[in-house]
């Protein structure tokens, strides 16, 4: 296909990508540096009051703001440097908590408390959800042909569901002295309390996340699985290898490529950690980077929101999702290149 | 079929996948029996401690609500006529491609609504008959539906519901217009220009939606004065505005649908458009004539995941919506305030299970389309 023949095809998409993803991009990029802020005046009042035999009159300075032509508060922005950021960061107070080796101090900082959570979240829920998936993609391989649909069906379920009710369906299973809780209290013979404590909740947003993304790791696999070359696994038989080196030379091998893919998807789907939080209504405990620029955006008592801290924290997160995923996309970059015609 | 010997798995790997299969079933899907069968409950059967009264339900039997005797030999006598129907009447006609299609989603759509007023009209039926048989008549097991009423009528859900629906609809079809022809550009050519396409769109991939969001909302807020040159007084305020969240959610996707349809396209064989091309075809006609009619099962999927991002979200609804304009998802949040009662949990959670219920139908009808989709197009992304 010619260029220009190409372009036709892809100019609805690109566009669509230009204008709502590149465009936004550039303006959070701005927007971290300026601050915009209503414009005030300082004005001289004087206020007259009626007394008898003579007026009192004080004078005194007012700050108000300007009111342009429709009525409205003029906005002005201005360039502000780096201090949204230093506002995100809080550079001194982390540094001071970092020289006082005082972990709780730096955790008490909603941007490193929120980093942590995170990026923990990720790499743990990361190994499991690739294991979880092979596993149950060979489990499903062997299973009779007959229970197979139901299994991938059921197996949908967790995958299908929106992500803020499945984090919602199980919390209702904890909740106070929900069965799941009351069956913890009698086996462990104590009081439980889930939703207290930071470890126990997050314990349970991986749990949630390894359920709802497994099925997903499994499908990929089992897709790949129907593919393998049988008569590489036969000669495998003939010579002589055993059960588990058949997985492991012939079975993993081709399942590699999509190893990477999913693993790719799931960095960047757990590095986006959020409706979790919503779900488990964890803020007060737990907090996660994307979480805390919506907090950000999301009106104020007052119905402000500050954007221009919201496009720090925003920038701050891309810079990170960036770093992480800087190998796998260098190694799709090369894949990709060589593999091109 | 049956494998070779030696391909046979021993039986204590066979029993141990079994044991594994069967765990892995009832945790896949006990949260969402549970709150179907929650849902269904007074609140203190709901979150009751004991498993056991959460399914018989003591305190909703005792309201004198629940399924008894007679009503489940109506409900028996019920599937099995609609059952006959099905396989006499409706499944041959449905499934009879020589009709129009237009009659066949005519009569399927009766089909249903028939089915809804049944179920509907069910519990007040059930309510006028049960009395009549005195003792046998009470209720075995508590189940009630004025959660799902206090949603649906009186909290009015079914606003947010065809609010998701718009939304949904349009991120569908939009993403799916874009998607194809793009995927189908990208996977036809070796240009510099589709390499770097693709490459960027990765990383648009993995952009955290609400870095966007933080990009939008100035915009959003402010378009009316920011158009109005343009446009003159009909500039509107693009936030709030369902059409806008749809441009937002379909940019979103691009990535993940091109990638998708992209790798679904290479499967189909260069050589069928290039006949069509020698025949003199354009591109575009090609690409219509020989193309789309054999694109259908790599759309499907493309378009099942375009169903889940627009009906799923909530960070991008949640933040561009207004109050009345809001979807489903977002709408369940309101329930979660200070004063949350125990009535209004377990209102949440008949509206979550409302939410479930059309993702179940969806993969009901589509579970094949799914896997087999996937086969074709994601594994060699």
């Amino acid at each position: 296909m010619k260029t220009r023949a190409l372009l036709v095809f892809i100019a609805p998409s690109v566009v669509m990508m230009l204008v709502f993803i590149a465009l936004p991009l550039t303006t959070v990029f701005w927007q971290s540096f300026h601050v915009s802020q209503p414009v005030f005046e300082t004005v001289r009042v004087e206020n007259c009051t009626t007394s008898f035999l003579s007026q009192v009159c004080t004078t005194e300075e007012k700050t108000r703001p300007v009111l342009g032509p429709d009525g409205k508060m003029q906005m002005r922005s201005s360039f502000v440097g780096l201090s949204s950021y230093a506002n995100v960061l809080e550079m001194g107070k982390a540094f001071a908590a970092l020289a006082d080796r005082n972990w709780r101090a730096l955790m008490a900082i909603n941007f490193w408390k929120a980093l942590r959570f995170t990026l923990t979240f990720t790499f743990l829920t990361l190994p499991i959800v690739l294991l979880l998936g092979v596993t149950l993609a060979l489990a499903v391989d062997s299973a009779a042909r007959s229970l197979r649909g139901s299994i991938i069906f059921v197996s949908l379920l967790p995958f299908i569901i929106t992500p803020v009710i499945g984090a919602l369906s199980i919390k209702w299973l904890f909740i106070g002295d929900g069965i799941l809780t009351s069956l913890l209290e009698t086996w462990l013979q104590r009081d439980v309390a889930v939703f207290a404590q930071s470890w126990s909740i997050e314990l349970i947003m991986m749990f949630y996340r390894v359920w709802h993304v497994a099925p997903f790791a499994f499908l990929i696999f089992y897709a790949s699985l129907q593919t393998v070359n049988r008569d590489t696994l036969e000669s495998a038989i003939i010579d002589g290898a055993s059960r588990w080196e058949r997985v492991r030379y012939v079975v993993l091998p081709h399942l590699a490529p999509v190893l990477v893919f999913v693993t790719l998807i799931h960095l960047m789907d757990s590095y986006r950690v959020f409706e979790e939080i919503v779900g488990f209504s964890s803020q007060a405990h737990v907090i996660s980077l994307q979480w805390l620029t919506y907090d950000f955006l999301k009106p104020d008592d007052s119905g402000n929101r500050s954007i221009s801290r919201a496009s720090a924290s925003a920038m701050l997160t891309m810079i990170g999702v960036v770093v992480l995923l800087a190998p796998l996309l260098r190694r799709t970059w090369a894949d990709f290149r060589g593999s091109r015609p | 079929m049956s494998l070779p010997r030696v391909l046979r798995q021993p039986w204590p790997v066979r029993l141990a996948y079994a044991a594994f299969l069967t765990f892995w079933c009832v945790l896949a899907a006990f949260p969402i029996l549970w709150i179907t069968v929650m849902s269904v409950k007074e609140p203190v059967d709901a979150f009751a401690p004991n498993a056991l009264d959460v399914i018989t339900g003591p305190a909703t039997r005792a309201a004198g609500r629940g399924i008894s005797i007679p009503d489940l030999v109506l409900v028996a006598g019920l599937l099995a006529a609609g059952g006959a129907l099905w396989k006499i009447r409706l499944r041959p006609v449905l499934f009879d491609s020589s009709r129009s299609l237009l009659g066949r989603l005519a009569i399927g759509a009766a089909a249903a609504l028939a089915t809804g007023a049944l179920l509907a009209a069910a519990p007040a039926f059930s309510a006028t008959v049960s009395p009549w048989f005195g003792a046998l008549g009470k209720p075995l097991v508590g189940a009630t539906l004025e959660h799902y009423e206090a949603v649906w009528i009186r909290n009015a859900f079914y606003r947010n519901f065809s609010n998701s629906m718009l939304v949904t609809g349009g991120v569908v079809l939009i993403s799916l217009t874009c998607g194809t022809l793009a995927g189908y550009g990208l996977s036809r050519s070796g240009a510099r220009i589709a390499f770097w396409v693709l490459i960027i769109a990765l990383v648009f991939r993995a952009l955290p939606h609400s870095v966007l969001v933080a990009g939008y909302l100035p915009w959003f807020i402010n378009s009316a004065d920011l158009l109005r040159p343009l446009l003159g007084d009909a500039a509107p305020t693009l936030y709030g505005k369902p059409w806008a969240v749809i441009a937002v959610l379909v940019a979103i996707n691009q990535p993940f649908t091109i990638w998708l349809l992209r790798s679904f396209f290479q499967s189909i064989p260069t050589e069928l458009d290039e006949a069509a091309r020698v025949d003199g075809c354009s591109h575009f006609q090609a690409f219509r004539l020989v193309i789309m009619p054999v694109m259908w099962p790599g759309v499907l999927t493309a378009g099942l995941f375009s169903f889940l991002l627009g009906y799923n979200d909530y960070l991008v609804t949640s933040l561009l919506l207004d109050a009345q304009n809001q979807t489903m998802v977002p709408a369940i949040t309101s329930y979660f305030n200070a004063e949350t009662t125990m009535r209004d949990q377990v209102e949440a959670v008949a509206a979550a299970v409302s939410i479930t219920a059309p993702l179940l139908l969806l993969i009901l009808a589509f579970q094949r389309q799914i896997v087999s989709g996937l086969t074709a197009g994601a594994v060699k992304g």
